[in-house]
């Protein structure tokens, strides 16, 4: 931890795990999505769902969505914001077995056939870890920057990414490759330590058998 | 890398001539890969930080549970009268400290320090000191590199969070870091930073972690009152000569030990101490209406 983890973070009250955490959460959520979110379905498990309505877990998930980060004064107002925006929303609890206690799961989309389903935990110190995306397992922080690549379960692709990342002289921290079931779709998420060029996303969302290209940048 | 003790910190500043603050912010320009000015710079925010969060308390506002907001205030007006029992400086320390405490957990932007739990100790006794004594802001904030580096050690040797500890992580390191902190602003040597720290620590050793409802309110609020004044009087005494009979590292430890040893119930669940009193029982059960 450097001094700044220990002085710091600057940030809207009142938990960093069930506020702060939960801002990140939903801001991961929208940048999933690529859009401006339009419905967001949330579910919320364990201690957020114990005690969120009065740590402000649902008011920052809702920031989150709408772009805000954890020190934006906003937070308070975010349904209030949503409503001015045209995002609606609706929240349930529900126990999802195995999950961290502090675990929430959206569903979201742009009203225009865009459509995310993230599940995520919120784990100390306003980290989180990213759990689940459209049903596949992952894992990330999404704190470095992060390419996540939806593509179909065939041999290959991860080959052909981390070619591409090595020509442009990318280094990658970590590197999963996740599948739903076989022969079905896989999500392929690598981390890397400096920023991706655009360029280098886009000639990755060209290969065959890749559907989609989210790159996480916070 | 970070230090792992305070002992370290101790031996680079006798053996270097440096004081606590410049091994720290050296430090940290090396962990960081940084330059000394980009340091400073960010440290200089979490100063300005601390000082906005402190001005835009709102007297009228309570929390979404209903549980804490006003008392800051009504403290003020108390101290303004001047018929306090702890006199006017460690009055503003305690109002300062209500304010911090009721503006985290009303959804106001504060600097987790190390918490946002503990948020209100440093500032509590930075901010009246700041005023009281026209400290410049280049003071305080070698003052707050003090802070850090005796948190980062214990977050090195124990842990600073409520769920892991206990409040002695939280409102005890957040106590061991401000009696640090104000020992070095009133020119105490490392050694007396260090025994300030270790007694502030020990001091609050065993506290439990029992909030209400598992909400960031009670007692956490009234907590951070006592984590300011422990760091008041155990800067005091490091700076009258007073050392801790054990050494600050091994108070770490003891921390660490007793910690461990602490029921889940009394490490942030809600689930014993001041959570599971009648009363305590009752707002539980009266906050759980009001689902989603
Ligand atoms: S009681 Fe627990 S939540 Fe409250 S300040 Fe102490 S450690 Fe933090």
């Amino acid at each position: 931890m450097n001094i700044f983890d220990i002085l710091g973070p600057i940030m809207v009250g009142p938990s960093s795990s069930h506020t702060a955490g939960a801002v990140k959460i939903g801001k991961v959520a929208r940048m999933l999505l690529g859009a401006e979110p339009k419905h967001a379905w949330i579910t919320l498990h364990g201690s957020f769902a114990a005690t969120g309505a009065g740590h402000g877990t649902d008011k920052a998930l809702i920031a989150g969505l709408l772009g805000m980060n954890p020190d934006d004064m906003r937070i308070p107002d975010s349904e209030l914001i949503a409503e001015q925006q045209g995002l609606e929303y609706c929240f349930q609890t529900k126990y999802i077995r195995g999950a961290h206690p502090n675990t929430a799961v959206i569903r979201v989309d742009d009203g225009m056939g865009k459509e995310v389903n993230m599940q995520a935990s919120s784990i100390g110190g306003g980290r989180i870890r990213v759990n689940g995306i459209d049903g596949i397992h992952v894992d990330f922080s999404a704190e470095s920057p992060t390419l996540i690549v939806n593509n179909e379960d065939r041999p290959g692709h991860v080959a052909a990414v981390t070619s591409i990342l090595a020509e442009a002289d990318i280094n990658i921290a970590t590197l999963t490759l996740n599948r739903g079931k076989r022969g079905g779709k896989a999500i392929f998420v690598t981390e890397t330590d400096l920023d991706i060029p655009s360029f280098v996303v886009e000639k990755i969302s060209r290969i065959p058998g890749v559907l989609k290209v989210t790159y996480l940048n916070a | 890398m970070p230090f792992h003790s305070l002992g370290e910190i101790e031996k680079h500043s006798r053996e270097e001539g440096k004081s606590f603050f410049e091994v720290i912010l050296e430090d940290d320009i090396n962990e960081r890969k940084t330059t000394r000015e980009e340091s400073l710079n960010r440290m200089h925010t979490m100063w300005a930080a601390m000082l906005e969060a402190a001005n835009s308390y709102d007297p009228e506002l309570k929390s979404n549970s209903g549980l804490v907001g006003k008392n800051g205030a009504k403290m003020d007006e108390y101290q303004k009268k001047g018929k306090t029992l702890c006199g006017d400086f460690v009055s503003q320390v305690i109002t300062q400290a209500l304010q911090m405490g009721e503006s985290n957990a009303c959804m106001k932007r504060i600097v987790a320090a190390p918490t946002a739990g503990a948020c209100g100790v440093l500032p509590a006794v930075l901010i009246p000191y700041y005023k009281r004594y026209q400290e410049t802001s280049d003071a305080i904030v070698e003052a707050l590199y003090v802070a850090a580096g005796i948190g980062q050690v214990i977050a090195s040797r124990a842990f600073i969070a409520g769920a892991a500890g206990g409040c002695q992580a939280e409102i005890g390191s957040a106590s061991a870091m401000a009696a640090g902190a104000l020992c070095a602003l009133r020119g105490g040597d490392t050694r007396q930073i260090i025994s300030a720290c270790g007694m502030a620590l020990k001091n609050l050793l065993g506290l439990v972690c029992d909030p209400v409802a598992g909400l960031v309110e009670v007692p956490c609020v009234k907590r951070n009152v006592i984590g300011a004044m422990n760091a008041l009087s155990c800067a005091d005494m490091a700076l009258a000569g007073i050392e801790s009979a054990i050494p600050s590292d091994q108070v770490i430890d003891a921390m660490r030990e007793v910690g461990e040893k602490m029921d889940v119930s009394l490490r942030e669940t809600g689930m014993g101490g001041l959570a599971a009193t009648p009363a305590g029982q009752e707002i539980t059960k009266n906050l759980k209406s009001r689902k989603f």
